[in-house]
C-alpha cells in the first residue's frame, strides 16, 4: 500500500466518515482512496480554505473530519486553521499536509512543520505506510482527547512509496452529530478569543506532557557513541546506513518531548539531528542547551536518500560514477492533441507578457512555445495581470495577458477577476477550460458538473459567472480553430477595459469529455519544404528527419509524424503554409 | 548484496511504458515469497512523457524505499538510453536488463542532438552482466506492444531466486481475464530471451 492509501485506510479504520480536500501532488490519492470506502462522505472543495472550513463545520457538529492538501494548500487554508486552533474541534479534526521536498511537482519547498509551531497545533509525522495508517488513527484520538486540530505531515516519499501494511478491523461508526450551542467557544470576537487564547496555552502544556510518554516517540539505545534524532522518512535512510547507532525517532514533531530528548542526550556521546529541509527539530533542541550536529553537514535543500546521509556523516559515498557524456533530457511536455498547445501558439504571435498559473499549461513556458513569463501560485495570474497593466498604464495596453485553467480559476481566480472588473484594467484574461483538473489526474471541480462521489450536480457556467463579476467583453473560442483564435486574441487585446476569452476544448486524456481521436495525419514528403514551423509546436508526435536538400527547400530534411502518437488534432495542418500535412 | 541482505532493483524508462505496473508486480511476487519489500517512484509531472524510475528494495527488513547511489543490484531499463541516465546508481557487479528499443527524446526529435551510440557496448564493457532484450518485438509477437514490460519481467525473473510459478500467479491476477494469456506468453518469451 502507498502512504496515501494507508492514510485513507487508517482514517476509515478510525471511524472517520467525513473528508474534504482540493487535489494537489503528492496528497491527491488520499481522498480518492477514502471516497471508495462504504458509507463515507468525501468531497473536492473548490480550494483548500473551503476544504478546511467544511471539515471544521463537520467537526463542530461532532463528526470526525479530515481535510487533505499539499503543503502550499495549507497557505491557502491558513486563515481558518490559525483560529480553529483557538475554538477547538468538538468532534475531531485532522489536517493532512503533504510536503514536497525536492519540488517533484510544486513551486516551492516550504517546510510545513513550522505551521504546527506557528498555529500551536500538534503534528505527527509517519515514516512509512504502516505508520501512516497508525498515525492517522492516533491523530484523531489526540484531537478528541485534547479538543484540538491535529496536523499529520507526510512528504512525497512517504505518500508515494509503497510498503507492506497490516490491516485492522475498522471501528464501528457511531453518529455523534448534534447541534451544540456554545457561542463563547465558537464565536471568535476579541472578547471570546482572548478567553480561548488562554485555553490554547493550557492545552500546549498538556500536549507537551503527553509527548513525553507518547509511545511513538521511541528511543532505541544501541551503540552509545552516536545518537541520531530524526523523524519521518529520514529515519529510514539513517537506519539503512547506520543500523547500529542509537536513535530517538520522534513520531510527534510538535510539541517536542523535552525530558525525553534530554534523557536521550545523556545516554549518547555525540548527536546528529537528521531532518530534510529546515532545522526545525535542531533549532528547538539546541535551544534546550543540547549540543547536536545538524545543518552544518546535512543539506537544507531537496529530499534525502541514504547516500546523502552517508556522504554528510562519513564524507564519502559508495563508489559510483556518472555517465561521462551529456544525455538529452526528457522534460514533461503537453500531450499530442492538447488544446493548450493550440492556444499558446496563437498567443505567442501577440508578443505580450503572459502571467501564467498552476496546471499542465505551465509546461508551455519551455522552448519553443515559451507561452508564459511568470507563475507564482494558484490563482495569482489574474491579480498580477491587473497589477502590471495598471502600473504600466498606456504602455501596457494590449501587452499584458493572464492565463488560468478552469479548476485554478474556480480555486482562487474569481475574486481577482472581480477586482479586474471593479478596478478596470486594460488587460486580457484567458481561461483555459479543459473541463477537468488535468495536472493532478482528472479530478472533478464545480465546473465539471460531477462530484468526487460520481454524482451529477450543478455545473458552473464560466461565461455567466464572468459576466456576473462585471466583465463585459467575453468571448468563447475553440483553440483548434487557429485562425479564429488568433483573431479573437488580437481583437480583445485592442479593447479598452478588461476582457475574458474562454478557450474551450476538453483534455485529450479525460475519457468522459475528450473528443474521439481523428485518424493520424501524414506529412506529404513532396510538399514539405523543411520550414520547421510545425516543429515549433513541440508536439511529441512530430519529429525531424534529416535528408537531402530538395530544390527550393529551406533545409536538408522534412518533418515526420509518428502515427502511433498523433491524435489528428489538425493544429500542425492548419499552420503549415505548404499544405503538406493532411 | 549489502547490509542486511537487502536487494535493490531499479526500473527506468519513459512515462507510459508500464514501469509502475511492472514494479508493482515484482513487489507482490517478492512479498508472496516471504520478503519485506518497499518501493518508491515519483508521480506527478513524470506522467507527461518524462523519465520514470521506480526503486524496489526487498530483504529480511527494509527501511529505505530508495536505493542509494552505487548500490543497485539489478537495473531494468525499459528504454535503451535511459539505462545511461542512472549509471551513478550502479556498481561494477550490477546486472543490467535493457530493452533494445529507442524512444527519441524531444531534442533528438527536433534534430538538435543525436541519440547516443553503442549503448550496449558501453554497458557490457563496464558492468558484470548485460541482458539485451527485444522486448517490444517480443511483446508484439505475444499480441500487444504494451506487454513489453512483462517481457522484461520474464528476463528479470531469471536473475531472482523466486519460483516461476509464483510469478505466473501474480501476473495472472494483475490483468483482466482477456489479457491474461497474452501476458503469460510475454513473460515466457522474456524468460527465453
Amino acid at each position: 500500500m502507498s502512504g496515501n492509501e494507508a492514510v485513507a485506510r487508517g482514517a476509515y479504520e478510525a471511524g472517520v466518515r467525513f473528508a474534504a480536500a482540493y487535489p494537489g501532488t503528492p496528497s491527491t490519492e488520499i481522498l480518492e482512496e477514502f471516497s471508495k470506502y462504504d458509507g463515507v462522505y468525501a468531497e473536492w472543495s473548490p480550494n483548500e480554505k473551503v476544504a478546511v472550513e467544511v471539515a471544521i463545520g463537520a467537526a463542530l457538529a461532532g463528526a470526525k473530519a479530515m481535510a487533505v492538501m499539499k503543503h502550499v494548500g495549507v497557505n491557502v487554508a491558513a486563515d481558518p486553521i490559525f483560529t480553529v486552533s483557538y475554538t477547538g474541534t468538538n468532534g475531531a479534526l485532522v489536517i493532512i499536509t503533504a510536503d514536497d521536498p525536492s519540488m517533484h511537482s510544486s513551486q516551492n519547498e516550504q517546510d510545513n512543520r513550522h505551521y504546527a509551531r506557528f498555529a500551536k497545533i500538534p503534528m505527527l509525522e509517519p515514516s512509512d505506510a504502516q505508520e501512516a495508517k497508525e498515525y492517522i488513527k492516533l491523530a484523531f484520538a489526540i484531537s478528541e482527547e485534547f479538543d484540538t486540530p491535529v496536523f499529520l505531515r507526510s512528504t512525497t516519499r512517504v505518500s508515494h512509496s509503497k510498503s507492506i501494511v497490516t490491516l485492522s478491523e475498522p471501528e464501528p461508526y457511531i453518529d455523534k452529530t448534534a447541534l451544540i450551542f456554545n457561542a463563547e467557544k465558537y464565536v471568535m470576537v476579541p472578547h471570546c478569543a482572548r478567553l480561548r487564547r488562554v485555553e490554547v496555552e493550557k492545552r500546549q502544556y498538556k500536549l507537551k506532557d503527553f509527548a513525553e510518554t507518547f509511545p511513538e516517540n521511541k528511543m532505541e539505545i544501541q551503540n552509545a557513541d552516536v545518537g541520531i534524532i530524526t523523524a519521518g522518512m529520514p529515519y529510514n535512510y539513517a537506519k539503512e546506513v547506520f543500523p547500529d547507532y542509537s536513535y530517538l525517532k520522534l513520531g510527534m514533531v510538535y510539541p517536542l518531548p523535552e525530558k525525553l530528548i534530554r534523557d536521550f542526550a545523556s545516554r549518547v556521546k555525540k548527536i546528529y539531528v537528521i531532518e530534510e529541509l529546515d532545522p526545525f527539530l535542531e533549532d528547538q533542541i539546541k535551544a534546550l542547551g543540547i549540543q547536536v550536529i545538524g545543518k552544518e553537514i546535512f543539506p537544507y535543500t531537496n529530499e534525502f536518500d541514504p547516500g546523502v546521509i552517508r556522504k554528510a556523516v562519513l564524507k564519502e559515498g559508495l563508489p559510483a560514477v556518472a555517465y561521462p557524456e551529456r544525455l538529452s533530457p526528457r522534460p514533461p511536455n503537453l500531450c499530442p492533441g492538447c488544446p493548450h498547445r493550440a492556444l499558446f501558439y496563437a498567443l505567442k504571435k501577440q508578443k505580450a507578457f503572459v502571467h501564467g498559473d498552476i496546471g499542465c499549461y505551465t509546461l508551455s513556458y519551455m522552448k519553443p512555445l515559451e507561452g508564459m513569463h511568470s507563475c507564482i501560485c494558484m490563482g495569482a495570474s489574474i491579480g498580477m495581470t491587473h497589477g502590471m497593466s495598471k502600473a504600466m498604464k498606456e504602455k501596457g495596453k494590449g501587452k499584458v495577458v493572464g492565463v488560468i485553467g478552469d479548476s485554478t480559476f474556480l480555486h482562487s481566480g474569481i475574486t481577482s477577476l472581480m477586482n479586474m472588473a471593479y478596478n478596470q484594467s486594460d488587460a486580457l484574461v484567458i481561461i483555459l477550460d479543459n473541463s477537468t483538473t488535468a495536472m493532478t489526474g482528472m479530478q472533478e471541480h464545480p465546473g465539471t458538473g460531477f462530484t468526487l462521489m460520481g454524482n451529477e450536480t450543478k455545473k458552473v457556467n464560466l461565461k455567466e459567472l464572468t459576466s456576473a463579476l462585471g466583465i463585459e467583453n467575453i468571448r468563447i473560442i475553440d483553440p483548434f480553430d487557429q485562425k479564429e483564435t488568433q483573431k479573437a486574441i488580437k481583437e480583445e487585446l485592442a479593447k479598452s477595459g478588461p476582457s475574458v476569452i474562454i478557450s474551450q476544448s476538453p483534455c485529450v486524456l479525460f475519457k468522459r469529455t475528450a473528443k474521439k481521436p481523428k485518424p493520424a495525419l501524414k506529412v506529404d514528403a513532396g510538399k514539405c519544404e523543411g520550414c520547421r514551423a510545425c516543429l515549433d509546436l513541440n508536439c511529441p508526435a512530430i519529429f525531424w528527419k534529416k535528408g537531402i536538400k530538395k530544390e527550393g527547400s529551406r533545409r536538408a530534411g522534412i518533418a515526420h509524424i509518428d502515427e502511433t502518437l498523433c491524435n489528428g488534432c489538425s493544429l500542425c495542418a492548419q499552420i503549415c503554409k505548404f499544405k503538406a500535412i493532411d | 548484496m549489502i547490509y542486511n541482505e537487502v536487494k535493490n532493483i531499479l526500473f527506468a524508462g519513459v512515462g507510459g511504458q508500464g514501469i509502475l505496473r511492472a514494479s508493482d508486480i515484482v513487489c507482490e511476487v517478492v512479498m508472496n515469497a516471504g520478503w519485506d519489500v518497499k518501493k518508491s517512484e515519483v508521480h506527478g509531472m513524470a506522467q507527461r512523457g518524462g523519465c520514470v524510475t521506480s526503486h524496489v528494495r526487498f530483504g529480511k527488513k527494509v527501511y529505505s524505499p530508495l536505493a542509494e547511489p552505487g548500490s543497485v543490484d539489478i537495473l531494468v531499463s525499459f528504454e535503451k538510453m535511459e539505462s545511461l541516465r542512472y549509471i551513478s546508481f550502479l556498481k561494477k557487479e550490477t546486472a543490467i536488463i535493457v530493452n533494445n528499443d529507442k524512444i527519441l527524446p524531444p531534442e533528438v526529435n527536433l534534430g538538435e542532438t543525436a541519440y547516443p551510440l553503442n549503448i550496449i557496448e558501453y554497458l557490457e564493457k563496464n558492468y558484470k552482466k548485460v541482458v539485451s532484450v527485444n522486448a517490444t518485438s517480443l511483446a508484439k509477437k505475444a499480441g500487444n506492444v504494451k506487454a513489453a514490460n512483462v517481457v522484461l519481467l520474464g528476463a528479470l525473473s531469471n536473475l531472482l531466486n523466486v519460483e516461476k510459478s509464483l510469478w505466473g500467479k501474480v501476473i495472472s491476477g494483475a490483468f483482466p481475464e482477456k489479457l491474461k494469456n497474452l501476458n503469460l506468453e510475454a513473460f515466457q518469451s522474456g524468460i527465453n530471451a
